[in-house]
């Protein structure tokens, strides 16, 4: 059997219950459209100085992607024109009322986090969240945005979630897993005690560029390996929010992987268990077994998928992670767009498919009232 | 002060024009997809395509941004836009291209390799065929080594091209011996290297990470042209290959004697660490290194900044040069004020003789 191809049809009918995307990047209509959110200070600044972050090119991509647009379906250019998931009708038509989409959680891939200019940074992060509600959470009560926030500018980060905190329509906290520092050092944890306070989990989205080198041997040629490292930043940002004592300090703290896959998860934790058995000492503040907070305190979403060699190896990362930590993305326009009755190559069990598609995302980002609501 | 006084603090103005200067620094725009598609082979014309490789540019030398900017976009188009608005009013002599674009932030070697020979040969076909006056600067993919050697050795009888431009701050410091090849190739076919200001950003411009302005990461990167003359000369580049002249492009040039003063020092206690470093370091680098003359940090009165050239200790290691397009604030039409008027030959065509064996102008 081609072990690319699916086992048998996942769903032979469609589930009647609707699907929560974690993973949907909207893109501006035109380049100038985020400059028309900042104040004319900052507009001139965009002009006359650009988006300065550690990407070796202003401007384009460090590791250009294998389609035009930066790597998205091909399918997936409006008729009206404009980027992929630029134009919301289209956005409409091609993925929230085909794919049954309850819930559709925004990822902005702004640079907001990212420019080495902090004051600007913070003009940045306001422009991208007002821009959120104005083109598309006031115009389409499926889709949630997600607070950007500069992080390494600690006390704007604190500004902009107090800002937003009270509108329902952001549900969660945006950091890139590539800051500064290890995502798990107390310079960062007073965004970590806001979240936990406000109840927003922290949605950490892969990121295409960092300050430092994308592996700990160097930079990587290519986008094939570059695209493997995400996978890195997520370990790295888990494992230092775990033995930093993030998740002891802020018990209530919520993480959520977006786009780093979740084989790696499993290895991981293993590791992480039986290192800590020869260096506990070392880390007191610990007070249980690492992978245990994976259990309490950690989210990851679906795509993209990893696809075992033999489909049915799926069964057994699903069973060591939990059904419980896995959340479905399509991460669409992108060209590794997961869809929800073919991502997963094996048919899963109702309980867990259910879980995995939808129920873990509306209790962790607390939709179920307005769920309910509109059923 | 009297208007017939003799101002010998602020002389006449002296026209470059006259002069039959060279002009050792000119950027035309950067290439886009469109210009290097004719160039690229089927593999890499699909690639740039699929792909969205177009527009190439640093953020560690950002042409987009406003002090880069030219007053206007058609100073630099082309050949004959570029002859009318800075070759002929400054009646130079010769010209040498510098492409300041993001091939050396390329990360797979081999789209390095084939953007260079593209951009390459747009520049042999789209400037130094137009205009006679105009050199260039070969790039090379310092990504691929091989690659770069090959690139070198396909350009060795075309002496339009004069140097293999390299950058001020790239992924390992340029004396480490897996770029000793392309400097090999470079020195048996009489090209010298230059260095280009800007930023590969594999690393930081600082040694505390990205500082937050772009004005700081301009200013550090004075800091990564002196790195790169301790790596040549520590690493034992000039000693392996004697006839190798090294051009430092936009550097700022008084940096350098500070530099010198204490390498010679240091080496004085450390020459055994680096036995193949002969002789003291200032000397060293007073054979193989150039500097270009645009930007100048220097004190504001000529007579202040003559002593700081002085400190070179060498009135051979000057090359003029303007930056054009990129706006400094000066009026390019007369002869810099902190450049001595006794040595405006020296630094406007006779050094270049030394420098560039390729370039038969000045002879």
């Amino acid at each position: 059997m081609n072990e690319m191809t699916m086992e048998r049809q996942a769903e032979t009918v469609s589930p009647t219950y609707g699907v929560v995307d974690c993973d949907i990047h909207p893109a501006f209509s035109e380049r100038s459209e985020l400059a028309r959110y900042l104040p004319a200070r900052w507009q001139e600044h965009l002009r006359d100085f650009g988006l300065r972050t550690g990407n070796p090119f202003a401007g384009s991509m460090p590791y250009p992607r294998l389609t035009p647009g930066n790597g998205m379906r091909r399918d997936a250019w409006p008729p009206s024109g404009g980027p992929p998931a630029s134009d919301l009708a289209f956005l409409q038509e091609q993925l929230l009322d085909p794919l049954n989409i309850e819930f559709g959680l925004l990822q902005p891939l702004a640079a907001g986090s990212s420019v080495f200019n902090q004051q600007f940074g913070r003009a940045l992060c306001t422009a991208i969240n007002d821009w959120q509600i104005d083109k598309w959470l006031s115009k389409e009560p499926r889709l949630r945005g997600a607070i950007c926030v500069p992080q390494e500018d600690v006390e704007g980060a604190l500004a902009e979630i107090e800002r937003r905190a009270s509108d329902r329509r952001f549900v969660q906290i945006a950091i890139p897993p590539r800051a500064l520092e290890p995502a798990g050092r107390q310079r960062y944890w007073p965004i970590y005690e806001a979240a936990a306070h406000h109840g927003l989990p922290i949605g950490m989205h892969s990121a295409a560029y960092g300050s430092r080198a994308n592996t700990g041997a160097g930079w990587t040629s290519f986008y094939i390996e570059e695209h493997y490292a995400f996978s890195n930043a997520a370990q790295t940002a888990l494992t230092s929010m775990i033995f930093e004592g993030a998740f002891e300090r802020y018990p209530g703290l919520k993480l959520v992987l977006v786009e780093g896959g979740f084989a790696w998860l499993p290895p991981l934790m293993w590791r992480m268990d039986r290192e800590w058995t020869r260096m506990r000492n070392e880390v007191p503040h610990l007070t249980r077994a690492p992978s245990s907070y994976v259990g309490s305190n950690v989210w990851l979403t679906t795509q993209p998928i990893e696809e075992p060699e033999n489909n049915r190896h799926l069964y057994d990362l699903l069973r060591w992670i939990g059904a419980g930590r896995l959340m479905f993305s399509t991460d669409y326009p992108h060209w590794d767009f997961d869809h929800p009755e073919h991502a997963f190559k094996v048919p899963l069990s109702p309980q867990d498919r259910r879980a995995i598609v939808r129920d873990n995302a509306i209790s962790l980002f607390r939709l179920n009232a307005e769920a309910k609501a509109r059923a | 002060m009297m208007a017939d006084s003799i101002d010998t603090t602020h002389p006449a103005p002296l026209p470059i024009k006259g002069l039959r200067a060279i002009d050792a620094d000119i950027h035309p725009r950067s290439p886009r997809r469109a210009d290097l598609l004719p160039y690229l082979d089927e593999y890499w014309s699909e690639i740039v395509m699929s792909r969205d490789v177009d527009h190439l540019e640093l953020t560690g030398y950002p042409e987009s941004a406003a002090p880069f900017r030219p007053p206007n976009q058609d100073m630099n188009a082309d050949a004959a836009s570029m002859g009318r608005a800075h070759l002929d009013p400054l009646g130079l002599d010769a010209a040498i291209l510098n492409v300041a674009s993001g091939l050396h932030g390329i990360f797979d070697p081999y789209m390095a390799a084939a953007l260079c020979s593209a951009t390459n040969r747009w520049l042999a076909d789209e400037w130094l065929s137009a205009d006679g006056r105009l050199r260039a600067s070969l790039v090379v993919p310092f990504q691929h080594p091989e690659a770069a050697v090959a690139e070198i050795q396909r350009y060795a009888g075309d002496e339009r091209f004069v140097q293999v431009l390299a950058m001020a701050m790239g992924e390992t410091p340029l004396g480490r011996r897996h770029h000793w090849p392309i400097y090999k190739a470079a020195v048996d076919n009489g090209f010298a290297i230059a260095i280009h200001n800007g930023s590969s950003y594999r690393h930081a411009p600082t040694q505390s990470g990205f500082p937050s302005f772009l004005v700081e990461d301009q200013i550090a990167q004075a800091q990564g042209f002196a790195n790169q003359v301790g790596s040549l000369l520590a690493e034992g580049v000039l000693a392996q290959f004697p006839a190798i002249r090294i051009v430092l492009i936009e550097s700022g040039v008084t940096w350098l004697p500070g530099l010198m003063w204490r390498m010679g020092k240091d080496w004085r206690g450390a020459r055994i660490e680096v036995p193949w470093v002969k002789t003291k370091p200032a000397e060293l680098i007073r054979t193989h290194f150039r500097l270009t003359t645009q930007p100048f940090d220097g004190p504001a009165e000529p007579g202040e900044a003559e002593k700081a050239i002085e400190h070179l200790g060498s009135e051979e290691m000057l090359l003029f040069a303007t930056d054009f397009p990129h706006d400094h604030g000066q009026n390019l039409l007369n002869w810099p004020q902190a450049l001595p008027r006794k040595m405006t030959s020296r630094i406007a065509r006779d050094n270049f003789k030394d420098t560039y064996p390729r370039l038969e102008i000045g002879r």
